[in-house]
């Protein structure tokens, strides 16, 4: 075999890697999420109520019942991370038919919470990146004098490159009090995590546009300021359509960044299961309740957790596949 | 009385941002009104310094010195004016508007053929429709590409070939009515056809419009132009009328230069 071959069946092999990797990925989710998806059907994504007791009535005599149930470690211990427990009720369990009824309690699990959570937080955060990383990168490749254009790139390029627990940590003892006094409200809320968020793609997006946006050939500019065009008209009309699916882009890659991102919103979003009422109170997110959750859960909470990571995982698929296809389409 | 001028440049200099050595020293050329002004020499002599000083397209990026003078001529009040003096955004928007300019590669903007004319006009504060349309025909009929693209105005105009493509970009200067047009190397990225194409087109438009074109084509320089300046190493060696400094060049390098002995 020459070198050729080999080369080509290597790349090939890569490629192929990536494809067998995403489906393999989306096939686990799958499976995994599966008894919930049986269990809780569409209903999954309306349904608030994450880890509620309900009581549901059975039919099946308490014998029966209760050898189904044999996730329990110790008999004993019917408590929360059981997702079903028998309580013989001790009065009243004689209905006018003379038959014995049981009720036994069950716990449910729904992802509303945390997928409202999850789309606030990330909208909060585009709302606020993407103006300001619009305009850092016009800035950047038009405005700026020469000297400050390298210093303030590096810094956006160093400021991309912090870990996001970093800023997770910086929101939480710096700049959750600033938004506390600004709007008033919890300083651990969905707009300080939709905040931090949106601070923390800010440098990737700006850098990203920025490149994007220096790839527009200086003469194309020049031509445009030689029929009277002002900076806004020569950014608005001809850098912005030249660059636009660079632009794109980075704005949807930073938008998948928000959506999965874990540890700066496990910060400050404040992880309790509660719609919020207003911007300012605490929520959830989806990649939150996965973290905070998988160590101690079983049997159908475990399924939820995979249900709402499915979520997420189709919903990142959805927007960078439209997305990619619309504009990569259009450009062509 | 000497014909109008349209443009003088007197003993300017020029010199880049950061460059040691000016690129253009005392150079003294004046652009004669509706007639073709070509300039020649070899490549880095600066004659594209010295076109782009004519519309202060230099002045996009900071830091560049200059000295001397450049006179635009006000054609209502028979006014020179000194456009080295600009210094409002204002003011430059409208020096361009005059003095609009053509590059070596065609630049097409992201937009449909039709957008592409209008786009000055639009700038120029032109909103009637009709307006617009006329002009935009008439830039297109004026620069020789109307019945190519008369069909598919609404196109991207990417999808035009080179040659048409820079046609598209003289038809958008045009449409501004300028009354100087620099055009630098405007053919010497296309084939010949299309840059017969522009040079008919170039001759078409002395008629309303003053030119000053850069060309490395001898045979461009000699067929277009009625003045033609021979540039050396940032200065100008002789400037004449365009067949005494082909046929009888007073100076020695120009005379090597337009025989084809270097270059
Ligand atoms: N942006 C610039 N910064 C510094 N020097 C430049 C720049 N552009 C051109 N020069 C220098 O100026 C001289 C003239 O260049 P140019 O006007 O482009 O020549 P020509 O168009 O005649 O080929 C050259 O020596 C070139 O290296
Ligand atoms: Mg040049």
């Amino acid at each position: 075999m020459n070198r050729e071959s080999i080369f080509k069946k290597v790349a090939f092999s890569s490629a192929t890697l990536i494809l067998v990797m995403l489906a393999s990925i989306f096939v686990m989710l799958f499976i995994s999420a599966k008894p919930a998806m049986q269990e809780y059907g569409w209903h999954f994504l309306v349904d608030s109520s994450w880890g509620k007791t309900i009581e549901v009535k059975s039919d099946k005599p308490l014998a029966t019942q209760k050898s189904t149930t044999k996730k329990t470690i110790n008999d004993e211990n019917l408590f929360a991370n059981e997702d079903s427990a028998i309580i013989p009720l001790s009065d009243g369990g004689i209905e006018d038919s003379g038959q014995p009824k049981n009720t036994i309690t069950k716990i449910i699990y729904g992802g509303f919470i945390p997928i409202i959570g999850t789309i606030l937080s990330t909208l909060i955060a585009m709302a606020f990146a993407v103006p300001i990383a619009m305009g850092i990168s016009i800035f950047l490749s038009e405005i700026a004098p020469k000297f400050l254009i390298k210093p303030v790139g590096l810094a956006i390029e160093l400021l991309a490159a912090i870990p996001s627990i970093i800023y997770g940590m910086w929101g939480l003892f710096y700049f959750a009090p600033i938004v506390q006094d600004i709007f008033g409200g919890d300083q651990i809320s969905l707009l300080t995590a939709g905040l931090v968020l949106g601070i923390m793609i800010l440098p990737f997006m700006a850098a990203i546009t920025r490149d994007a946006m220096n790839t527009t050939p200086s003469v194309l500019k020049e031509s445009a300021y030689s029929l009277g065009a002002t900076k806004f008209e020569v950014v608005k009309d001809v850098i912005f359509p030249y660059a636009k699916v660079g632009i794109i882009g980075s704005v949807i890659l930073s938008l998948g960044r928000a959506l999965g991102e874990t540890m700066a919103v496990a910060f400050l979003i404040g992880s309790v299961f509660k719609i919020p009422g207003s911007l300012t109170n605490p929520t959830i997110s989806i990649p939150v309740v996965l973290a905070n959750n998988f160590g101690e859960a079983s049997g159908n909470m475990m399924s939820a957790l995979f249900y709402l990571a499915f979520v997420l995982f189709v919903f990142s698929f959805i927007i960078i596949g439209t997305a990619k296809f619309y504009f990569l389409r259009k450009h062509r | 009385m000497a014909k109008k001028l349209i443009m003088d440049i007197k003993d300017f200099s020029f010199r880049y941002a950061g460059a040691e050595k000016p690129s253009l020293m005392s150079i003294n050329l004046p652009v004669h009104k509706n007639k073709v002004t070509a300039m020649i020499g070899p490549s880095g002599c600066g004659k594209s310094t010295l076109l782009r000083a004519l519309n202060r397209i230099h002045d996009l990026y900071p830091g560049h010195e200059y000295q001397g003078k450049i006179n635009l001529l006000n054609s209502s009040s028979g006014e020179n004016e000194n456009i080295l003096d600009i210094k409002k955004e204002n003011d430059f928007i409208k020096l361009r508007q005059r003095v609009g300019m053509i590059f070596q590669k065609p630049t097409p903007f992201p937009m449909s053929i039709f957008d592409n004319v209008a786009y000055g006009l639009k700038l120029a504060g032109i909103k009637n429709k009709t307006i617009l349309e006329e002009k935009v025909v008439s830039a297109l009929q004026g620069s020789a590409i109307w019945t190519e693209v008369k069909d598919r105005l609404k196109e991207d105009a990417m999808g035009l070939s080179g040659g048409q493509q820079q046609r598209l970009c003289i038809a958008r200067a045009v449409a501004l009515r300028p009354e100087v047009l620099l055009l630098d190397e405007p053919t010497s990225a296309l084939d010949p056809i299309s840059t017969g194409a522009i040079e008919e087109l170039v001759t078409e438009l002395k008629k309303d419009i003053s030119i000053v074109i850069v060309t490395h084509n001898m045979q461009q320089a000699s067929r277009l132009s009625d003045y033609t300046a021979f540039m050396y190493i940032g200065k100008l060696i002789e400037y004449n009328k365009t067949d005494k400094i082909f046929l009888n060049p007073k100076e020695k390098l120009t005379e090597d230069y337009v025989t084809g002995r270097f270059g």
